[in-house]
């Protein structure tokens, strides 16, 4: 049997990416420097340098999510600390226009919070309900579509007519759906603090399909490979074989729509958000903060919703850029 | 040639003709922040419900803009020179209801008794109605407990129904709103009022006929055919709507955009003052308040608490900043219009965050302590915004306010549930009767029965539900009003409520209509004749 299993398994293509099984031995400088000069020389920073587009959606990518992150250490006020806020300040415009204040550099909303430290710790809040949702679908969605892939029969039927059913609803409505429920479950007065967690379950609940339909699809061309059928042959465990030997073929396709999909769940908190059901104007995220605004857009305090807009737009386009190069860059089809 | 000519003169006279005779008369868009909570006449008293109600149903006497008695369904009211307890109405003849029965006698008394059923938010207005007798079919008695002088001030948004029509649809129980019960009526009117429901639906649009056998035609202007009533709860979607001409009336404008509108040729914007004060209630009397950190006992219930709460707040920074200038800041929960009101009770406590923290250290909350804040946000004006201002207010003296925005169903049912199911709470107060009794009976009054339905701050002393009975019954009015203004004196030594603002209102529309504020922000569209 022992002997065998490692005819079998030298018969087998490597798995997993090449790069793994070396990262162990390999410790001397000069080698480590030509994995990065090999990184560098490969397709797809090629591919990247290429193009000016790409280069500036990512670093705009990197400078949002950054200053995002960095908020609490580089915003000039906290816009979470009620204490600090005086309603006297409230509706000041942009620091250059007429009636400005160079204590707010982007100007106050109608509670007297600054613009820009709002901002920075909205768009904090937008990318981490992104993240975590992005994350709970990709868990979501991979582990369903490799099971139903792999293990096929009913529980593929299963799996899938619930993944169809789920797409003929738009995104949002089984969001608001999913987030509706939620409420009315854990009652009002225990709902504020946990509404990140219900955005991020609304949101992760209503993007998994993609995943699992793409990886339930690639897993049903590679669960016929001879690999697979070498692995299930020495006896090693379905749960094995779908995520060390299947996983690693499906990443590619995944990580693009990771990435195209976490500039739809920032979209879709803010719009959220933006009906009301999203974060409360106390803690605002963008979205949050473009509702506000809009309720002053007719009475000139323009600096409300502008600000937030431009920066979601920006936000949305930039991870869109990101995530379209990289299904090309990807895509062996195309090069 | 020349017939051709006198053809064209003729077709435009015609044209002429019919654009005159659509110059008296249009239908009218109208949209507002929130729709009636339920059609049921005595389901619900509260402003917006009462104003879609007036249109289709009609009550024995009516209160108009000017706060002055009209005869409606009653054309006269008296007390008997015999018996001081006895009201004697009159009732008007040739009325018809919208399906063609006649109103008579038998609809009064089946309506106001109906009003009086447990489930009904009107019996607060009617604890002083003994009986109610039908004379004949014109005349009905109502019997008060003890006299009472004010009587038909009560039954202002008191609406009659057909008994015949109630009967039929099995709908002569009032409707329980908070308990999310529902009935015929519900979605289904039959009144005697200028306008008759077309079609509805809730919280969307509400669509009325002018009534072509109504009684008073002749009498009032009658100058709109239809009216299409919106829910638009979008601050800048209802503005624009307007600005857009979709719309032909908005009856809540956002302060922010009255500037706006003003400037916008075509558009009217008609202020004025509103009778009526926002105010936050507190959970006075629970043992423990279940949205605070602090266990086993409730800061509230310490005066202390409250009159820091009460210092904590800048009346004058809500008014400027929030209301845009658009109200009056108050210290007391009775609007100017109403009958015991007085400047003195009105003075503002001075803003005093130290002497506000002092307070509550002496209470035992030198690090203050955390809330839940309920507050309506498609009711008042800006009413998220000031909660919103009150949470950052708090803050200031360590009260940590958990703010709790929704829509006004759901806030109302949190207030009127029993027992109440909010501890900290903002709430406007309107008084159709212009005097003090209505705002005592329903918010101080101890909740029993049909009073203090509206009172969700628990807050009970007996001594004063003595005095609040002792109103209803009292005929010399000089001391009528020494006792009214001793119940203020207790009260506002209490500071059970918070005083925000008395509320100012904007209305904008078309050019060619001119529909003035009222101060119970009711709009009797009968009243309103178009002009192009």
């Amino acid at each position: 049997m022992n002997d065998q299993a490692h005819v079998a398994e030298r018969m087998l293509p490597a798995p997993a990416p090449q790069g793994r099984q070396e990262a162990a031995p390999v410790t001397t400088q000069g080698v480590r420097r030509g994995r990065l000069a090999a990184f560098l020389d490969s397709d797809l920073v090629h591919s990247f340098l290429r193009s000016k587009l790409v280069v500036v959606a990512a670093v705009l990518t990197a400078l949002i999510f950054g200053a995002a992150f960095l908020a609490p250490l580089i915003a000039p006020h906290n816009p979470y600390d009620l204490k600090s806020l005086s309603l006297l300040d409230a509706n000041t415009p942009p620091a250059w226009e007429k009636g400005g204040d160079a204590r707010y550099l982007l100007g106050t909303d109608d509670q007297g919070r600054d613009i820009l430290s709002t901002m920075l710790f909205g768009t904090r809040s937008s990318l981490q309900i992104g993240i975590c949702s992005v994350l709970l679908a990709l868990t979501l969605g991979l582990s369903l579509g490799l099971w139903a892939g792999y293990a096929g029969g009913r529980v593929d039927t299963v799996i899938m007519r619930v993944a169809d059913v789920q797409l003929t609803f738009p995104a949002i409505l089984t969001a608001l759906l999913i987030d509706g429920v939620a409420l009315a479950i854990l009652k009002h007065h225990t709902a504020e603090g946990s509404k990140f967690w219900i955005l991020v379950v609304a949101i992760g609940l209503s993007f998994w399909v993609q995943y699992a339909r793409t990886v339930r699809g690639v897993t049903l061309v590679e669960r016929n490979k001879e690999y697979v059928e070498a692995a299930r042959l020495i006896g090693i465990g379905p749960f094995k074989i779908m995520f060390q030997h299947i996983l690693p073929n499906v990443m590619g396709p995944v990580l693009v729509i990771a990435t195209i999909n976490l500039a739809l769940a920032i979209i879709t908190e803010a719009t959220l958000s933006f009906l009301g059901v999203g974060l409360p104007p106390t803690e605002p995220s963008l979205g949050t903060m473009i509702q506000v605004g809009n309720r002053y857009l007719f009475s000139g305090s323009w600096w409300m919703v502008a600000f937030p807009g431009l920066t979601l737009a920006l936000l949305a386009l930039a991870v869109n850029l990101l995530g379209d190069w990289l299904r090309d860059a990807l895509n062996p089809k195309l090069r | 040639m020349r017939t051709s000519t006198i053809l064209k003169s003729v077709i435009a006279a015609a044209a002429l003709g019919l654009l005159a005779g659509a110059a008296d008369a249009r239908s009218v868009k109208w949209a507002r922040s929130g729709d009636a909570l339920t059609l049921d006449p005595h389901a619900q008293n509260e402003g917006p419900t009462h104003n879609v109600l007036h249109l289709m149903y009609e009550p024995l006497v009516l209160r108009d803009r000017t706060g002055q008695l009209l005869p409606t369904l009653a054309t006269s009211w008296q007390i008997r020179e015999d018996d001081p307890t006895i009201w004697e109405f009159k009732l008007r003849q040739g009325v018809k209801f919208h399906n063609g029965s006649t109103f008579n006698a038998d609809d009064v008394v089946f309506s106001l008794n109906r009003a009086l059923q447990p489930t009904s938010d009107m019996k607060g207005l009617l604890t002083f109605i003994d009986t109610v007798s039908k004379v004949d079919d014109h005349t009905v008695h109502i019997k008060t407990k003890g006299p009472n002088p004010l009587v038909p001030s009560y039954l202002t948004n008191l609406y009659m129904m057909d008994k015949e029509w109630a009967e039929a649809n099995n709908t002569t129980t009032v409707q329980d709103y908070k308990e999310k019960k529902d009935n015929f009526a519900v979605r289904n009117a039959n009144g005697t009022g200028a306008y008759a429901l077309v079609s509805r639906e809730q919280d969307v649009r509400t669509v009325m006929k002018r009534n072509d056998n109504y009684w008073g035609k002749g009498e009032v202007p009658l100058g709109i055919t239809e009216i299409t009533y919106l829910t638009i709860k979008s601050d800048a979607t209802r503005v624009a709507a307007l600005l857009s001409g979709e719309v032909d009336f908005v009856q809540d404008v956002p302060v922010q955009d009255i500037d706006r509108l003003e400037k916008t040729a075509n558009l009217r914007v008609n202020v004025g003052p509103e009778n009526r004060t926002i105010f936050l209630g507190m959970d006075v009397a629970s043992p423990e308040l279940k949205t605070s950190n602090v266990k086993g006992k409730n800061p509230f219930a310490d005066r202390r608490v409250r009159q820091a709460v009460n210092m904590a707040i800048d009346r004058e920074a809500i008014k400027r900043v929030v209301m845009r200038g658009q109200s009056v800041s108050a210290g007391v929960i009775a609007p100017p219009f109403v009958n015991g009101y007085s400047k003195a009770l009105d003075a503002l406590p001075k803003v005093d965050i130290d002497q506000a923290k002092a307070l509550l250290k002496d209470a035992g909350y030198p690090d203050g302590f955390q809330i839940t804040l309920n507050c309506p946000n498609d009711r008042y004006i800006n009413d998220e915004g000031i909660c919103q201002a009150v949470t950052a207010m708090m803050a200031k003296i360590g009260v940590r306010v958990n703010l709790m925005a929704q829509p006004k169903g759901p806030h109302f049912t949190l207030i009127q549930k029993n027992p109440p199911e909010t501890e900290f709470y903002l709430l406007g107060w309107g008084v159709p009767t212009y005097d003090s009794h209505y705002i005592f009976s329903f918010l101080y009054h101890t909740r029993s029965g049909k009073d203090g339905t509206w009172n969700a701050t628990r807050y009970s002393n007996p001594e004063v539900d003595k005095k609040v009975q002792s109103l209803t019954g009292e005929v010399d009015q000089a001391k009528r009003n020494a006792t009214i203004a001793d119940i203020w004196k207790t009260l506002s030594e209490e500071t059970t409520y918070i005083a925000l603002h008395h509320q100012a209102l904007a209305y904008a529309m078309k050019n060619d209509l001119d529909i003035q504020v009222s101060p119970e922000n009711t709009v009797h569209m009968k009243f309103i004749a178009a002009k192009r």
